[in-house]
This record gives C-alpha cells, sequence and structure tokens, in this order.
C-alpha cells in the first residue's frame, strides 16, 4: 500500500511529465497553446447539418468537420500539414475507441475512417495506426471490422492483445492492469470518447475513456469515479502516451447513460478537439448541462451525481489540466 | 464392522456431495430462456446466441451502469441479438432481479414523462425505440438501434413474445 509519501512523489513525477508533455508528446512545433497564451485551448466544431431531419448522419460531412477542427486547433488550413504538427513520424499511433455503450452510442465509424485518412496522408503507414477498445464487441459497436494484419490499418482489442501481469497505481487507483496496447504497441494515443451521460461520474468523455483500458475498471467506480478517473489518468503511460483527444459528439445521451437510451439521445453535430484532458471534459460538463437544462432535467449537482473527477483531475496533487473557464480559451467554430 | 463402515463412506460422500450440489443452486435464480427463436415472432430473427452474465460480472456487459441493477438486486442479465425483417437491430436484455421490487426500482427509475404506458408484464412503458417492462423479478428492456416506420409496433410484438415466455 502505497504511503502519503510514495503518494506525493508520484504526484510530483506526474507535474514534471505534464511540464514536457509537448516535448514528449505531439509532433515538434505543435500547438503548445498553453505556454503562448497561458490558457488551454479547447476547439468546438459543429455542423448543423451533420445529421438529417430523420436523425441519420450524414457521413460524407464528418471528414470536412474534422477538418474544421483540426485546423481550428492547429491554426493550420491545410489539413495534411495540420496532421503533420500532431502526429510523430514513423511512431505507432492508436485510436482508442469507446463502444461500451453500444450501437447507437458508440464512437462513429466515421469520425474514425476520417482520422485513419488523415494519419495515412500524413504519412502514418497504415500498420502503425492500431484502432482499439476494450474487446472486440466494443469495436464491433463502432461498426469497425477485427484485423490484424500489420499490412493495413489494424484493429483489434484488449482481448486479443491481453493486460500486464505488473499492476501500476496512483492514489487510490490501485492494482490497475493495462492492456497491452496502450504500455507495449503505441507510441502515441488519440482518445476518441464519445460525450455521454454517466449513472454514477455524472459525465463520461477524455478521461472516463481511459476506463477501457484497464481489466477491471469496475474496481475504479466508487465514490462517483471521483478520484478514480483523475488517478487513473495521472498514471505515466496513460499521462504520457494519451496527448489529444478528438472527442465525438456528433451524437450524445444526455441522461440514462452510459448505455444506448434513444429517448435521451442528442446530436449536439460537434468534435470536441484538444490537448488538455481537463479542459476537454469541463467543456463537455458544461454542454450537458445546457442539454439537460433546456430539457427541464435537473444538474447533475441536483442529480445527486455531478463529475468531481474533473476538478480532482485539475488539483495541485494531479495537475493534468485545468478546469478554469478563465483558463479554457474555448474556440468555437 | 468394518463392512459396515466400508459401505456407509460411500453412502456419506454421495449424501454431502449431493448436498453440496443442492445448497447453492437451491438458492439462486436461474435464468429462464425468456428469447423466442426466429420466426416465433413474426419478422423477428434471433441473430446471435444468449450471453447470462451473474451480477459480480455484470459490469462486463455494461460496466458503468451495472451498479444501479446490483443495488436493486440482479441476479443475472441474459442478452441476445435481434433484427426485424432482415433491418432493424435491436437487443433485449432480460434483467432476473431478486424480487418484483427489484424489477419495479429499475423500471421506475428509468421513466421519463414522454413514456407511454403498455400493456406488458406487470407494468410496462413504450417508446419510439424502445420498449421496457416488468413482470414478477424479470424486467425485460428492448431496444431499437434505430427508427423506422413501424418500429414501436414490431418492438412490441416481440415484448409480447419475451413476455410469453416468462
Amino acid at each position: 500500500m502505497k504511503n502519503r509519501r510514495d503518494f506525493l512523489k508520484t504526484a510530483a513525477t506526474g507535474a514534471v511529465l505534464l511540464g514536457s508533455q509537448s516535448k514528449l508528446g505531439l509532433a515538434a512545433g505543435m500547438l503548445d497553446q498553453h505556454a503562448t497564451t497561458g490558457k488551454s485551448k479547447v476547439v468546438i466544431a459543429r455542423d448543423p447539418l451533420l445529421h438529417s431531419q430523420g436523425g441519420q448522419l450524414d457521413e460524407k460531412r464528418v471528414l470536412d468537420l474534422l477538418d474544421k477542427a483540426i485546423a481550428a486547433y492547429t491554426g493550420h488550413d491545410h489539413p495534411i500539414e495540420a496532421w503533420k504538427h500532431i502526429v510523430p513520424v514513423g511512431k505507432v499511433i492508436g485510436l482508442k475507441t469507446n463502444g461500451l455503450g453500444g450501437k447507437g452510442i458508440s464512437t462513429h465509424l466515421a469520425l474514425v475512417l476520417a482520422i485513419s485518412e488523415r494519419l495515412q496522408q500524413a504519412g502514418v503507414k497504415p500498420g502503425n495506426i492500431i484502432v482499439w477498445d476494450r474487446n472486440a464487441r466494443d469495436l464491433e459497436a463502432c461498426g469497425l471490422t477485427i484485423s490484424t494484419d500489420p499490412s493495413r490499418v489494424r484493429c483489434y482489442g484488449s482481448d486479443v492483445a491481453g493486460y500486464e501481469e505488473e499492476p501500476a497505481a496512483f492514489g487510490l487507483a490501485k492494482n490497475v492492469k493495462f492492456s497491452k496496447i496502450l504500455t507495449r504497441e503505441c507510441d502515441m494515443v488519440i482518445g476518441l470518447p464519445i460525450l455521454k451521460d454517466h449513472s454514477m461520474s455524472g459525465v463520461t468523455f477524455a478521461m472516463k475513456n481511459m476506463y477501457g483500458v484497464v481489466q477491471r475498471p469496475n474496481e475504479l467506480h466508487g465514490g462517483g469515479c471521483n478520484p478514480g478517473v483523475a488517478d487513473l489518468n495521472c498514471i505515466p503511460v496513460v499521462r504520457e502516451k494519451v496527448r489529444f483527444t478528438i472527442g465525438d459528439a456528433m451524437t450524445s445521451v444526455y441522461d440514462g447513460g452510459p448505455g444506448f437510451h434513444p429517448e435521451r439521445l442528442w446530436q449536439p453535430n460537434a468534435l470536441i478537439v484538444g490537448e488538455d484532458r481537463v479542459a476537454i471534459d469541463h467543456t463537455a460538463w458544461q454542454m450537458l448541462e445546457r442539454k439537460r437544462a433546456e430539457v427541464g432535467m435537473p444538474t447533475f449537482e441536483a442529480a445527486g451525481r455531478p463529475p468531481r473527477y474533473i476538478a480532482t483531475a485539475a488539483d495541485a496533487a494531479h495537475n493534468l489540466g485545468v478546469n478554469d473557464p478563465n483558463r479554457i480559451h474555448l474556440m468555437e467554430v | 464392522m468394518f463392512h459396515f463402515r466400508s459401505f456407509m463412506l460411500p453412502v456419506s460422500l454421495a449424501l454431502l456431495g449431493a448436498f453440496a450440489v443442492i445448497v447453492p443452486t437451491g438458492c439462486k435464480k436461474a435464468p429462464v430462456d425468456a428469447f423466442p427463436a426466429s420466426n416465433v415472432v413474426a419478422g423477428w430473427q434471433k441473430t446471435s446466441d444468449t450471453r447470462t452474465f451473474e451480477a459480480k460480472n455484470l459490469w462486463q456487459y455494461i460496466d458503468g451502469d451495472a451498479e444501479q441493477y446490483i443495488s436493486a438486486g440482479v441476479v443475472t442479465t441474459s442478452t441476445s441479438d435481434y433484427k426485424y425483417q432482415g433491418q432493424l437491430e435491436a437487443v433485449v436484455d432480460v434483467h432476473t432481479m431478486g424480487n418484483a421490487a427489484g424489477a419495479r426500482k429499475i423500471l421506475e427509475t428509468g421513466q421519463t414523462k414522454d413514456a407511454k404506458i403498455v400493456q406488458l408484464g406487470d407494468a410496462g412503458i413504450a417508446y419510439e425505440q424502445s420498449v421496457i417492462f416488468r413482470k414478477g423479478p424479470y424486467l425485460v428492456r428492448i431496444v431499437a438501434y434505430e427508427t423506422t416506420p413501424g418500429a414501436a409496433q414490431a418492438l412490441l410484438a416481440l415484448a409480447h413474445g419475451v413476455e410469453a415466455k416468462l
């Protein structure tokens, strides 16, 4: 059992890693928005025509929406050039989807395909792209097909790759066994969560998506997933490798999540993009709160499940990012 | 004496073995086969095997949602996929709760204002893309992944097919 001294030592290491994240992480010259503006940049890109009136996603518009989001974030209008500033050359890039909720409320296939296309155009070899989640069922819920062929974009779950025997820990997240896809195969991971209400944590998005990279996520659910979500994201392999989020807010459930509840389905028609996972989750939380208010539902606080892990992730012990709106440069395009 | 003991030992072991088998299963509610086979309900095909999760493993199926079922006393959850007329995909979940109160708790917790009351089991509600009902200790949830003309009626028909097997 880790004592307070060990905990603080680990926390301090995490803070150092966060400080050096731009060197370790995104391609040279990337974006270090925080250093230049003192704020964490978060982009919400929207396309009101993304879904038809009947609720069908127009998949052809997703690539354009992705390009709009990435251009706004990077400041590069040419999408391939923009991607070259995001992904390092010659490295294995993981795309961590979220298919937990089953068909209907999983990361959209069209988004995964659009990102894979741009990655390859930016010079990433197909076999150096791994689309992954907990298991085949979750991936298939996104409409993906399992493939381990190294000459193509790979797609498989931790049920194929297995989990580390050696556990990791931070704070109250103990005995955490990570997917070998995260620990051994990916050099960098881009999180592709889908925006959802969550029956315990209130909101599930960028940070909560990491519950899908460990063997027994159910053991991190105590206290409304607080501090479980923040602690898990502080473990160095998550903190260092998961460097960018392209959040799928094209479809969402504003209540009844994380499972699929079509009667609470909503189409924000948006992508939420950034490096600061805390700022992204804070932004996503506010988006869900506004929707709940619009339909006359109580706030997450009143519903007894405020996403407290977001503030915890921003505290001095975790230092994963910022949750202060004054320190978030929110750009809506 | 020797003969008596050598006779009694296997008998005792057999009785102990039988007791060991009977006692644990006697406390459990075995999951019923509530899933209609293909074409038992007109137009509906059963497109997957039935998977069953005990309460302790429910997180493997509905991580994040599992706790509310566990707190209401779920014993097992069984699930299977269906398809209507080769197009409309749906999933049927049958939660076997410890008692009828557990099923009632889940049904009432999830209900929203736009729910339509339907005559199914002990109580049931329907939306455009889903039907939820309880019958005794069973809580059934049927969800379609998209909305198509006639989907609501088709879901209701499938729900009646499930109810008939409970």
